[in-house]
């Protein structure tokens, strides 16, 4: 079952539950911690594992052939992204803007844009007591997350056995979020109830019923704030899993890369709340 | 010579937009005949990438030999304006059209 640690707005608390919710339920059940925030991963902050496998992860891109080219410029208009442009004589492909389509390789005529393999970064896994970590890391200089992401999200399934997969997901709601919750059975929702926190739920909430996902909220930093979060969620209908207090010692185990689920008894209790929720949804959609 | 101004406007007097593939507007002046053609660019706002290649597109498709912006573009559209031969001209961030063409012709753009 995969459970996707998502937010609209940015430090709500992903990281900080993915981590500790996987650590904490690989005591009991063969569990895999993946990050897909594949442009800042850092769940490997706090699971600081033994390296298992590494290996680089490609994208498809068109490398220009110009020996029988016939400069028609098909390539270009074909192209939505830009990423291949004809000026005078010469065909420009730009890899970082491609999108791996392969409309300009597929329909030019004389096989001038042969796809090839361009590295973007690499995924590695890792073992943490009992629980595996797969981290996907996109290169310095690389601009699309998304097939990085979707690479990251199958490792897993092909070179693992585990019966939960927690992913930490990206921030937003743009391509590289969307990417990340697709194959979600569960998404759990990381807020802080505060108006941004709010605003950001929104947006997030939107798109998962686009999506048609299951979906449940945790309440972050507990405390500060107001109660507008609360009221948005039973409004909604949406059911709040748990409320994590808001609390300064944990915040500072946390700055130094700690994990904090075994000194914390009442993060720990909240903590059990998820855990059983995600048990009892069972993967229904 | 044909040269392009990346613009806020459409006519001598638009303020000069100083980024280049984001640019709001065109204006592309034809020196020989005096006449001056403002091209909407506000297109490329949809565009989350690229926006550098494809103003570039525009100004090659107008046949522009000299480019007239603020500060100059960005590496992919610098690489594709460099290979059709258009010269660029930076530093008329904050003038017109009108003063960046005299300073052009004074030489004293980058």
């Amino acid at each position: 079952m995969k459970v996707a640690i998502a937010s609209g707005k940015g430090g709500t608390g992903k990281t900080f539950l993915s981590t500790n919710l996987a650590a904490y339920m690989s005591e009991s059940i063969p569990t895999v911690l993946i990050d897909l925030d594949v442009e800042e991963p850092n769940s490997g902050l706090f699971i600081k594992g033994e390296l298992l496998y590494s290996e680089p992860a490609y994208k498809q891109c068109p490398d220009w052939d110009k020996q029988n080219c016939l400069m028609c410029g098909k390539c270009q208009s074909l192209c939505n992204y830009h990423a291949v442009i004809k000026v005078k004589d010469e065909i420009f492909v730009f890899p970082e803007l491609c999108h791996s389509c392969y409309a300009c390789s597929e329909l030019c005529q004389t096989d001038s844009l042969p796809m090839k393999k361009k590295r973007i970064g690499s995924i590695t896994h890792y073992k943490f007591n009992r629980l595996d970590y797969v981290e996907g890391r996109l290169d310095i200089g690389q601009e699309q997350a998304v097939p990085l992401i979707s690479q990251t999200n199958d490792f897993p399934a092909k070179h693992l056995q585990n019966v939960i997969s927690i992913c930490d997901c990206p921030p937003g709601t743009a391509c590289p979020a969307i990417e990340s919750v697709k194959d979600a059975d569960l998404v759990i929702l990381t807020t802080e109830p505060t108006p941004f926190g709010l605003h950001d739920l929104k947006l997030i909430v939107k798109s998962l019923i686009i999506l048609k996902k299951k979906f449940a909220v945790v309440v972050n930093k507990w405390g500060v704030g107001n109660d507008d979060v609360l009221k948005y969620c039973e409004s909604k209908n949406i059911t709040v899993v748990a409320k994590i207090p808001n609390d300064r010692r944990i915040a500072e185990e946390y700055s130094m890369g700690n994990l904090v689920y075994d000194n914390f008894g009442l993060f720990r209790t909240e903590l059990d709340k998820i855990k059983n929720y995600i048990l009892n949804s069972g993967g229904k959609k | 010579m044909i040269i392009a101004f990346t613009t806020k406007g459409e006519d001598w007097d638009a303020v000069i937009d100083p980024r280049f593939g984001r640019t709001e507007f065109l204006v592309i002046l034809d020196e020989e005949s005096g006449k001056l053609e403002a091209f909407d660019n506000s297109g490329v706002s949809e565009h989350a990438h690229g926006a550098g290649p494809m103003t570039a597109q525009l100004i090659i498709e107008k046949n522009v030999q000299i480019l007239i912006t603020g500060n100059g573009a960005g590496g992919n559209a610098a690489r594709v304006l460099e290979a059709a031969g258009i010269k660029s001209f930076t530093g008329a961030g904050d003038m017109t059209v009108k003063q960046a063409y005299e300073a052009y012709k004074n030489n004293k753009l980058n």
